[in-house]
């Protein structure tokens, strides 16, 4: 028998292979590189073995931004779920309103992140801003640069303002297709509004919802520019979540052995938790 | 027990969707509604279970007038041509949401999702959820769904459309039983006329939103009120052949065919209709005529052979029974039965010798 060889299909994979060398395995292996050793910058290292692991796991900085970024993780996604789920549910089905709502509900998504980070910051400051002069005119005492709870408040309130859009979007996508036989099935056997949504809606979202979750979990535990623009991790290291913290080691005083270590870290933990939660989701789903 | 539509008209914007509808349908009975896609068997079955409301009109269900009462509010069932069952339940758990919603024992909950479950040969796979099952046995688990909760109306809309061959007959045996001794109104809705004849009841011919006649499936199939009542209640498609008669003659127009008959109907032009199944290519019946053909495509099923075949200017339909092994192109000869002709005057209405 004569097979023919063909090898030029290589030469449409080779470009990926190459481009995913530079931009993912190089700078990773140089993280990993820096992560074991001790730099003092022309080139000159020094092998240090595990050692800024373990500064790193016992640094009562890391816990403490760590923390921070888990708090604020999982207050984004107790907001933004339940929100953005509830808007896609009141979103018009058909007509006009489709369109309207749609566009409305991308604009959000379509900001760059420094200038949703600015435009909070302007809309939030307490003197001129139509928010923090509006919140003190009603008497309350709101000052997101020197309070650490209104820092908070602001953040949250800015991610939520950015990114309940994407969930109303899956979710919208996920409602539209579940074929309107099941809601007159169960119409029939007399089920209540909320037994639609438990028992229809729910379930059929699910993938959808699990992918919202996520998406949003990866964003939300990785987030940078807005917060960086908006208070820069401050009041003192109030709203200083993990990246930012990173960034400050790294640059801020060039400590590149521990932040590359940090930062190993800080990917294992968005790894391990993407995977734990997307398991655990999917568990019964092998069949179809 | 019974349901009546009165004067139900439903349009939707410019478009009627549903013409001026009278219908009455009695307590045990299956009612077949037979047409094609957008007859509107599909509007009046929601219509009836109230899950759309008529723009004009009224329904009564036991003298009751129940226009605008909700479908919560109404005893019936209904199963799509879709697998409607809830996803994350499993069967049994399926099988008794409507036993639930309406706050039945457990205990008694048990008992009757048992013996239906047992009926459509679902007692093995109570535990399982709909994604694991066949299409039949998901299709079964709804029909379940809806045979637990002893409604006064069970609405089917094409349940057997989504499967495949095998399931089909089987399911379409059963149908019938299922229903036996059962204190309700059922109703049908197929595109297929097999359907209605295996199943039998009554049945409802429906085109372009009207009904066109509604009695015994076996009546309205014999002996069809009018010419569009029988081209829907025919499959493989009816062929339809202008004619004269004068004295007892009967004659194709403008083919060299004719025959004598004993209809007593005045001279003049009428058409008539033959089931595909009375021309044959063998002689049936004691009164055949002979009609020559070129045959178009012939298609063998087996148990079944049906022939296109053109003659004069007409294109007709033949089924025959066996393998009738024909040619494309081939010149053949056919048998018309002429006893079973159906005749049909000039507004299209069918004459009878009675």
């Amino acid at each position: 028998m004569n097979k023919t060889y063909n090898q030029k299909a290589w030469f449409f994979v080779v470009p990926v292979f190459v481009l995913v060398a530079f931009n993912a395995v190089v700078p990773l292996m140089t993280v990993v590189n820096y992560s074991f050793q001790e730099t003092f910058g022309s080139n000159v290292f020094a092998w240090e073995g595990t050692r800024w692991f373990k500064q790193i796991l016992h640094s009562e900085r890391f816990h403490a931004s760590l923390g921070r970024q888990f708090i604020f993780t999982f207050i984004i996604l107790l907001i933004q779920l339940p929100l953005g789920i509830a808007i896609a549910l009141t979103m018009p089905k058909k007509g006009w309103g489709v369109p309207v709502c749609l566009i409305l509900m991308s604009m959000p998504l379509l900001i760059p992140w420094n200038v949703v980070g600015a435009m909070w910051n302007i809309f939030a400051l307490p003197d001129i801003g139509f928010l923090g002069n509006s919140l003190n005119s009603l008497g309350f005492d709101y000052n997101f640069t020197q309070q650490s709870g209104d820092a908070w408040f602001t953040t949250i309130l800015m991610d939520v303002w950015h990114w309940t859009s994407l969930v109303v979007l899956l979710s919208y996508a996920g409602l539209n297709s579940i074929q309107p036989a099941y809601y007159q099935a169960a119409e029939i056997d007399g089920a209540s509004r909320w037994d639609i949504f438990r028992y229809i809606e729910l379930p059929k979202m699910k993938k959808v919802l699990t992918l919202a979750i996520l998406l949003r979990f990866m964003d939300s535990f990785m987030i940078y520019t807005e917060p960086f623009v908006l208070t820069g991790g401050g009041p003192g290291n109030a709203t200083n979540f993990l990246s930012l913290d990173l960034v400050k080691m790294a640059l801020g005083q060039f400590d590149l052995g521990p932040a590359a270590a940090m930062s190993l870290i800080y990917f294992l933990i968005v790894l391990l938790i993407c995977w734990v939660f997307y398991s655990l989701m999917m568990k019964n789903e092998g069949r179809t | 027990m019974s349901l009546e539509l009165k004067n139900v008209e439903k349009k939707v914007g410019i478009e009627t969707h549903i013409y001026s509808t009278n219908l009455k349908l009695e307590k045990n009975t299956i009612n077949i509604l037979l047409g094609s896609t957008l007859a509107g068997k599909t509007t009046l079955m929601q219509i009836m279970a109230g899950l759309d409301k008529p723009t004009s009109g009224e329904i009564w269900f036991n003298e009751e007038n129940v226009t605008g009462k909700e479908v919560q509010k109404r005893n019936c069932s209904m199963v799509y041509q879709q697998f409607i069952n809830y996803p994350n339940f499993t069967v049994f758990e399926n099988i008794a949401s409507p036993l639930k919603i309406t706050g039945v024992k457990s205990d008694e909950i048990k008992e009757r999702v048992g013996k239906v479950a047992e009926l459509l040969k679902l007692s093995a796979m109570l535990n399982k959820k709909p994604d694991e099952l066949s299409g039949g046995q998901q299709q079964r688990t709804a029909l379940a769904r809806a045979l637990v909760k002893d409604s006064d109306l069970i609405l089917l809309d094409e349940p057997l459309a989504n499967l495949d061959f095998k399931l089909r007959e089987e399911l379409r045996e059963e149908l019938p039983k299922l229903f036996e001794d059962r204190d309700c109104i059922v109703v049908y809705a197929t595109t297929e006329p097999l359907d209605a004849l295996m199943i039998g009841g009554n049945t409802a011919t429906l085109l372009e939103g009207r009904i066109i006649q509604y009695g015994e499936t076996l009546k309205v199939y014999n002996k069809p009120e009018n010419l569009i009542s029988a081209k829907v209640f025919s499959d493989p498609p009816m062929n339809i052949a202008e004619i004269s008669k004068s004295g007892d003659m009967f004659k194709l127009k403008d083919y060299n065919v004719q025959w004598k008959s004993d209809m007593k109907i005045k001279d003049g032009d009428y058409k008539i209709g033959i089931r595909p199944h009375n021309i044959t290519t063998y002689k049936e019946g004691n009164n055949s005529i002979e009609i020559n053909g070129k045959v178009l495509i012939s298609e063998l099923s087996g148990s079944e052979s049906l022939i296109h075949f053109t003659s004069g200017k007409l294109n007709w339909v033949s089924l025959s029974n066996g393998v009738q092994q024909k040619n494309i192109g081939e010149n053949t000869k056919l048998f018309m039965n002429v006893d079973e002709f159906l005749y049909f005057d000039a507004n299209n209405r069918l004459v009878t010798n009675g």
